[in-house]
């Protein structure tokens, strides 16, 4: 008995010590690298890495190397949590980097601010996120801005007047989406003729989408995550729905054409960027993600390599303590990104210009840009 | 009136495939009186094994029914192995033992195929393959039947009566019976039962991969975990039908998919889990047997 005791105090012993370089500086990312949502997370991280090795390539930072530790949270809230504690309390991370859901980066964010520990958040658009408190940022635009960019879209481009939204109960992001996008809609004169909800685990949207269907909608808009809204878009066509579908950044993912096939072709939504983008800060980018991954870069990419630079920018100007790298953060300004120009306005949140494409198989067509 | 009817189509399409699912919980119980778990992630498992053996065989594109055959064909293959080594290594070892310890063991062993499942074939749920085109059959007062929804239902249907009449016409579902009564007594008699409970397994589990390619086919999105929810409701449709009776399974997960269209359709989303449940204690209350069980005295 003693020796087990003896052995298992060795290895818990053994295990809290692990060597800490200090001639290195320790960035978190915490992601959905698994999950129902996963291609967020290894998207998202196959950008800051690019971002991270190009700075090491360079020198790093004040002659130090960078060193991203990435940590799974398998797309649940409370593992967002604990992951993110483990990576301030264990892996000693100067700043923390996520999340991609808004859901999950309001579980996470309470704990930075806590610890004092700046967060960056690539591509969480609910308001929200950063009202958690000043150690909190974003580098992307927020949803009263995406849902009003839609609603304009959809009323004013595509000449809806009767719009049924289908929304998901239990992400803060689809709620708050649904929310604004149905306020500027209203307020442009447009009617919301249904407005109706699914759960995070549902595969079967049939009884939704049949009373959709008997309002005799123009339009449908569905700001959820890409798995469910392929599923949605089949069962919806199955259904003998032919109205245009519409959506959020939420959408954006290789897998979205894979899972909804010919229906999700020729629907709508508003996204950070377009692969079409013609700016030389985005070809840059998508030049050497390309030759990095051998492929295209989603949005969630470029968001993610656009977070990673402006963090890393911040702590260039730091002294690397956490109090210091967030106060350069809130003087970014004017920094020329893949995604478009970010300014970090005073409630952390960037001012920038959002994107409309139009889904055309794994492609997404460039529509138009709509600036705040 | 044509609102009700797609609602009454969405609702029977549903609810064939906890039917399909519910036969399988109801069959084992039906012989050993063991409510196997693990039922639900062999289903998982099957929806794996049609989805590698697509993608392998390079069929993943090219819908036929040569396609149905072959994916149908390695799902119910793998299900029927792991359902026989699931019964030969984890419930043979048990069979002397009190009934909660076979019961907390299949537990067990759903929790290993779950968490073994993220392991071997990754969290991220994958696209299930194309393997039937699905076509308008025919078109009732508007609404549109499509040819999946009507496999489903048809799968359910003759699955209910071959089952039925393997169980009571063969001479294999005579000697299942005589299992199910007294064991040891069948054993005196010189049936060999080991080799009947392997076959319970092997019947019980095929079904398990027939579901999950016609759920594959519906709702093209499989992960390790998606057995637990659809099992669940299985169970319930199961339990409401009089769990150990056929036609009971199917009854259960027809009302419940009816039901739970219904309440979508008229209420929220927000209450659809929390109506199976509900019902199911209804139902327990007024019928403890289920709505076709028979409720038997146990002689001391």
């Amino acid at each position: 008995m003693k020796k087990i005791i003896l052995t298992l105090g060795l290895i818990v012993g053994l295990s809290g010590c692990t060597k800490k370089s200090e001639n290195e500086i320790r960035v978190g990312h915490f992601g959905s690298m698994t999950g129902s949502d996963a291609t967020f997370g290894t998207s998202t991280d196959e950008g800051i890495r690019l971002a991270f090795e190009e700075k090491n390539a360079a020198g790093g930072i004040k002659g130090k190397k960078l060193k991203l530790i990435t940590m799974d949270n398998q797309g649940k809230a409370e593992e967002a949590a604990a992951v993110v504690t483990r990576l301030i309390d264990q892996e000693k991370v100067v700043a923390l980097l996520g999340e991609v859901a808004s859901g999950r980066s309001l579980a996470a964010a309470p704990i930075a601010q806590a610890k004092k520990i700046p967060m960056v958040s690539p591509s969480s658009t609910n308001p929200k996120v950063t009202e958690v408190g000043d150690y909190i940022f974003r580098t992307c635009f927020i949803d009263p801005f995406q849902g009003t960019v839609m609603a304009k879209y959809a009323f004013e481009n595509l000449k809806l007047k009767k719009i049924a939204i289908l929304r998901e109960l239990s992400s803060d992001y689809s709620m708050g989406l649904a929310d604004y996008f149905t306020k500027t809609y209203k307020e442009l004169g447009g009617e919301i003729v249904a407005d109706l909800n699914y759960q995070n685990q549902d595969m079967d949207f049939k009884a939704q989408l049949t009373q959709i269907k008997s309002k005799n909608a123009e339009g449908l808009f569905i700001p959820g995550y890409y798995t469910q809204v392929g599923l949605i878009a089949r069962q919806a066509r199955e259904l003998g729905i032919k109205v245009p579908l519409m959506g959020g950044d939420g959408w954006d993912s290789p897998k979205l054409s894979e899972i909804g096939k010919d229906a999700v072709n020729g629907a709508y939504f508003s996204n950070h960027y377009s692969t079409e983008s013609t700016a030389p800060a985005a070809v840059e980018f998508m030049t050497k993600f390309k030759a990095k991954y051998n492929k295209s870069p989603d949005g969630l990419s470029a968001a993610g390599y656009d977070a990673a630079l402006v963090l890393l920018k911040a702590m260039e100007a730091s002294d690397l303590s956490s109090s210091s790298i967030r106060n350069e953060l809130a003087k970014i300004k004017n920094f020329e990104g893949a995604t478009g120009n970010i300014t970090i306005d005073e409630k952390r949140n960037a001012t920038k210009s959002a994107v409309v494409v139009k889904v055309d198989g794994v492609n997404n067509k460039y529509i138009t840009t709509i600036n705040p | 009136m044509q609102e009700f009817l797609q609602h009454l189509i969405n609702g029977l399409s549903l609810g064939s495939i906890y039917a399909l699912i519910a036969l399988g919980y109801t069959m084992v119980y039906g012989i050993l009186q063991l409510i196997n778990f693990a039922h639900s992630d062999v289903y998982m498992v099957g929806a794996f094994a049609g989805y590698y053996t697509a993608m392998h065989l390079g069929l993943s594109n090219s819908p036929g029914v040569g396609t149905l055959i072959v994916v149908l064909a390695a799902a119910m293959i793998a299900c029927s192995i792991l359902g026989l080594a699931i019964e030969r290594f984890a419930y043979r070892p048990l069979r002397k033992a009190p009934k909660l310890n076979i019961l907390i063991t299949a537990i067990g062993v759903s929790l290993f195929l779950q968490y073994s499942g993220q392991n071997i074939f990754g969290a991220d749920p994958k696209v299930f393959p194309n393997i039937l085109e699905n076509t308008v059959l025919f078109t009732v007062a508007g609404v549109d039947l499509g040819s999946l929804d009507v496999a489903v239902f048809l799968v359910t249907i003759i699955s209910m009566f071959a089952l039925h009449f393997f169980i009571f016409k063969t001479k294999t579902g005579k000697a299942m019976r005589a299992v199910s009564q007294n064991m040891n007594v069948a054993a005196i008699l010189g049936v060999n039962t080991d080799k009947i409970i392997a076959m319970t397994f092997i019947v019980g589990s095929s079904l398990a991969g027939i579901g999950s390619v016609l759920v594959g086919m519906k709702y093209p999105k499989i992960d390790p975990l998606m057995g637990t929810m659809i099992g669940l409701k299985a169970f319930v449709a199961a339990v409401l039908g009089g769990i150990g009776n056929i036609p009971g399974a199917v009854l259960g997960g027809l009302i419940m998919g009816l039901s739970e269209e219904a309440v979508v359709a008229a209420i929220s989303s927000s209450y659809r889990d929390a109506l199976a449940f509900s019902l199911l204690i209804i139902i327990l209350v007024f019928k403890p047997a289920g709505l076709l069980g028979k409720y038997r005295v146990e002689k001391v």
